[in-house]
């Protein structure tokens, strides 16, 4: 339906949201893969949830429920915090965040388009900091557990084998600790943690790092077919990258390679599906430049200086906050004026 | 004494103190220990009659000086009776609350700078006579001691399912069993983000949002039914 080569039709929100569901996909499967299939319940649950709770803060403000429900944006709020929460969380913890995410941080701040804050990173803030313990216990890399026994696990809490058997923390756990206790990281990645897997690659830092190799291929193709744009991923990626392998060429025994902060925890996730959130982020090309080139900074203070191990979900709420005041300071020069725009 | 304030204008000052202009919900001042004692009731409550306290006899002394004041020193003298005043609260608790008075700790001689108590002095004690602005400063704290409770009730509740927490330090030790846990103690239960300050903030919106609603509720009803005969005046 297009009229003339320079008129095309905007792409409608609808198929923007399914592209991303859609460039989520291999990044799940290879989460199935390494973590086994609780994480389809846990993904199932988001969306249950976020569904019903988008429908009834619709119905409480007198909007119609059916077009605003079926633009699959909750939908995406909900995938991206299933993917960030442990993959064997209690099933009222994915629950909790989600409806505080859609309902809170979406729905009182304006609905779609109005929200200040990346809803799914309040969801995964208010947990982290509400839970911290349920919120580190992660199970390791392909734990002989069986999809009943996921199941079971997230609805009833019981398990076959004392959880601590199954249990590990996610490699930017082990780092934080391992240099906390010992100063270094010394022989740190020999441990069978960071190996990624039987499928070799053995640049990767963790079996971990396939998935969000995954998540980088489905980026890749949202950039392609044009729903994000370059600036954020790429600034993001480079500043985080810069920032760790300089700080590696000074002391490998205490900062990590920059391959290992780049594919280790919701680094790859955050890059292509989160910072590049059009509402809660800047408009203008420089001012995503800017944008994701301080979230890569803020990143990566927090994983290695602050206190939680990794920072995407922080590091985003703070920009966030930063967004509007970056696009005032951003305006592109304005076609045939000489100076900028006011 | 119904020379020196009638039932009508009395009427008025307390409904502006507890409903129309609340402190907390409605001019949104003293932000500061709002925000942080209102973790449980206990606290909250303490903390609101410690202040209407101060501002009773605040708005009475302000009052009854107010003839003698020159504009211009207006704050500081202000300011040297509340200090005063908070002094006296702050000892006496110290003396007879003791645990509630190490809970409470800086926010009672903060009550001092809380902006509530200068304000009420400032708009209305320097404005009205003695009766008006004891009661007013009373409605005003009163109002705010309101907020306070039910905000700490909303918090202790979602943040570890209980009310009335350390009224012990209230009440003495037999008043342990006083507190109510909602939920049974051995389960544990807790969600941290209702007991720190985003809590706090979360939920005074909400009953922002709540008053608001109400408001407008009554203010439908009574377009939808004929007019009540118009009792209220203006005050303030």
């Amino acid at each position: 339906m297009i009229t003339s080569p320079f008129l095309t039709k905007p792409t409608p929100l609808q198929l923007v949201m399914t592209k991303v569901l859609l460039a989520l996909l291999p990044g799940i499967a290879v989460y199935v893969y390494v973590f086994g299939a609780g994480i389809l319940i846990q993904l199932l649950l988001a969306t249950l949830t976020a569904l019903g709770v988008e429908a009834a803060c619709l119905k409480l403000r007198n909007f119609p429920i059916k077009p605003f429900i079926t633009d699959g944006s909750a939908i995406v709020t909900a995938w991206l915090l299933a993917l960030s929460l442990p993959p064997l969380a209690p099933w009222w913890m994915i629950v909790l965040a989600t409806a505080i995410a859609i309902g809170l941080a979406k729905h009182l701040y304006g609905g779609l388009g109005q929200n200040t804050f990346n809803p799914a990173m309040v969801g995964f803030a208010v947990m982290m900091v509400s839970f911290p313990a349920q919120m580190s216990r992660w199970a390791a890399p392909q734990a002989e557990l069986g999809a009943a026994g996921q199941l079971a696990f997230i609805f009833t809490g019981h398990l076959a084998v004392p959880f601590d058997a199954i249990a590990s923390a996610t490699p930017l756990d082990t780092v934080k600790t391992t240099i906390l206790q010992h100063g270094g990281i010394g022989e740190l990645f020999a441990a069978p943690l960071f190996h990624a897997g039987q499928l070799g690659a053995g640049w990767l830092p963790s079996m971990m790092g396939w998935i969000a190799l995954a998540y980088l291929a489905g980026g890749l193709w949202l950039y392609a077919s044009k729903i994000i744009p370059w600036q954020t991923p790429v600034a993001f990626i480079a500043s985080l990258a810069a920032l760790s392998g300089v700080l590696h060429l000074v002391d490998p025994a205490r900062f990590t390679s920059p391959l290992f902060h780049l594919f280790s925890g919701a680094a790859m996730l955050g890059a292509f599906f989160i910072i590049t959130d059009p509402v809660s982020g800047p408009t203008t090309p420089r001012g995503r430049l800017i944008y994701g080139a301080l979230i890569g900074v803020l990143v990566y203070v927090i994983r290695v200086f602050g206190g939680y191990p990794d920072g995407v979900a922080f590091a985003v709420l703070i920009m966030n906050l930063a967004a509007p005041f970056i696009d005032q300071y951003t305006q592109p020069k304005v076609f045939g004026r000489k100076g900028k725009a006011a | 004494m119904d020379k020196l304030i009638d039932s009508g204008e009395a009427k008025a000052i307390v409904h502006n103190g507890l409903w129309k202009q609340n402190a907390g919900i409605v001019q949104i001042l003293g932000m500061c220990p709002v925000l942080v004692m209102s973790n449980n009731i206990i606290n909250g409550v303490s903390l609101g009659l410690a202040t209407s306290l101060v501002m009773l006899i605040s708005g009475m002394a302000v009052a009854a000086i107010r003839r003698f004041v020159p504009n211009e020193l207006r704050t500081p003298i202000f300011i040297l009776i509340i200090a005063a005043l908070v002094t006296m609260v702050d000892l006496a608790m110290n003396a007879w609350v003791h645990g509630l008075y190490v809970v409470l700790g800086i926010f009672i001689p903060l009550i001092t700078t809380n902006c509530i108590v200068l304000a009420r002095a400032e708009a209305f004690a320097s404005k009205n006579g003695v009766l008006q602005s004891g009661l007013d400063g009373l409605f005003m704290g009163l109002g705010l001691t309101g907020v306070l409770a039910v905000l700490g009730a909303m918090r202790e509740l979602v943040g570890q399912g209980t009310l009335l927490s350390s009224i012990d330090l209230l009440f003495g030790p037999q008043a342990k069993d006083w507190m109510i846990h909602v939920i049974p103690a051995d389960a544990n239960y807790q969600f941290l983000l209702a007991m720190l300050p985003p809590g706090a903030f979360i939920g005074l919106g909400f009953l922002v949002a709540g008053k608001l609603a109400l408001d407008r509720r009554a203010e439908a009803r009574a377009k939808a039914a004929p007019p009540p005969p118009a009792s209220e005046t203006a005050t303030v």
